[in-house]
């Protein structure tokens, strides 16, 4: 029942997960939306949008090259975590 | 919808930070039985992609944009425990990096549009899945239906949240119809970009979808017994 033929590797189908993010966050993102999302819109309608305050972050907001920097520092970090917390098939069912 | 600094008074956001601390902390050990050697890989990747997705605003109606929270999209993938760490490093990064989402408010921001998408979101697709028939090619419209009920109820949330502690006193009815209305649009996006990247890596490797191995599962049992019938 095994079709190892037609089926992408693992390795395959996390290096194309990869690129995809990377083409989204570098290139993609320059067509994103700049209008105020639904939040802050809101509060723009509502009056409350002044009491918010901003603080300042490492980067000067999102760009292409600080997308990219954002999706590997994310992967590296959640891939750390979950890489410590998981269960290892051999120590697990011994 | 990241919540800036100043929205929310300091006791509401002490507290919002003490159940995303908590959360965290009871996923980092339930985590562990959904990470295994096929999803452990894929969590880390989750997590970028969502990242990468939610920098994508998109136009819902004039003058309003939304982006993913991926929620739902997280806890198919890879299980909802770890979902919840994937987003949380997401918001971390976007509030610390980028100063999107305030500091003070970051507690808020991932209970939000973290614990609560991916708990809604995973709810409504194992109550879907429970009640429809168990068929793999159902799997990614179960996860869009729950990430899109999973925004407007965070929304709702968010409204319940400044009804505590809100900086200003404004006609919570109001505020509530206002946000759950654009939130509803926000969500059909949410509910669309789950579907199409759920529908993605079930048609190559359904096996990677955290959300359709019970199914997979059933299916090779019933493969793997073929002479139970000719027996009967």
């Amino acid at each position: 029942m095994k079709r190892p033929s037609t089926r992408p590797s693992t390795k395959v189908v996390l290096v194309a997960v990869l690129l995809v993010a990377l083409a989204l966050a570098g290139i993609v993102s320059r067509f994103a939306d700049s209008s105020p999302d639904g939040l802050t819109k809101v509060s723009e309608d509502h009056g409350f949008a002044g009491s918010g305050r901003t603080h300042q972050g490492l980067f000067d907001g999102y760009g292409s090259l600080t997308g990219v920097i954002g999706v590997l520092v994310v992967l590296a970090l959640a891939g750390g975590v979950t890489y410590v917390v998981r269960r290892r098939s051999r120590d697990d069912r011994s | 919808m990241h919540v800036p600094d100043g929205f929310l008074d300091a006791p509401t956001s002490a507290a919002t930070g003490a159940v995303a601390v908590v959360t965290i902390g009871v996923a980092l050990v339930k985590a562990r039985t959904e990470l295994d050697d096929k999803t452990a890989p894929m969590a880390g990747l989750v997590a970028a992609f969502v990242f990468a997705v939610q920098m994508l605003n998109f136009p819902v109606g004039v003058g309003t944009s939304g982006h993913l929270m991926g929620g739902a999209l997280a806890a198919v993938l890879v299980g909802p425990w770890t979902a919840i760490l994937c987003l949380s490093v997401v918001f971390m990064v976007q509030c610390l990096l980028f100063a999107d989402g305030g500091i003070t408010a970051l507690g808020t921001n991932i209970t939000l549009m973290g614990l609560t998408t991916v708990a809604v979101g995973w709810l409504v697709f194992k109550g879907l899945q429970m009640v429809l028939p168990k068929r793999i090619s159902l799997v990614p419209a179960q996860a869009g239906i729950g990430a899109l009920v999973s925004v407007p109820v965070a929304a709702l949330l968010f409204v319940g949240l400044y009804a505590v502690g809100g900086a200003t006193g404004i006609d919570l009815g109001n505020l509530a119809t206002a946000m759950v209305g654009v939130h509803v649009l926000i969500g059909i996006g949410e509910g669309v970009i789950t579907f199409l990247a759920i529908g993605a890596i079930l048609a190559v490797r359904p096996d990677l979808v955290y959300g359709a191995r019970p199914i997979l599962e059933r299916r090779e049992l019933e493969i793997r017994t073929p002479t139970s019938g000719a027996a009967a």
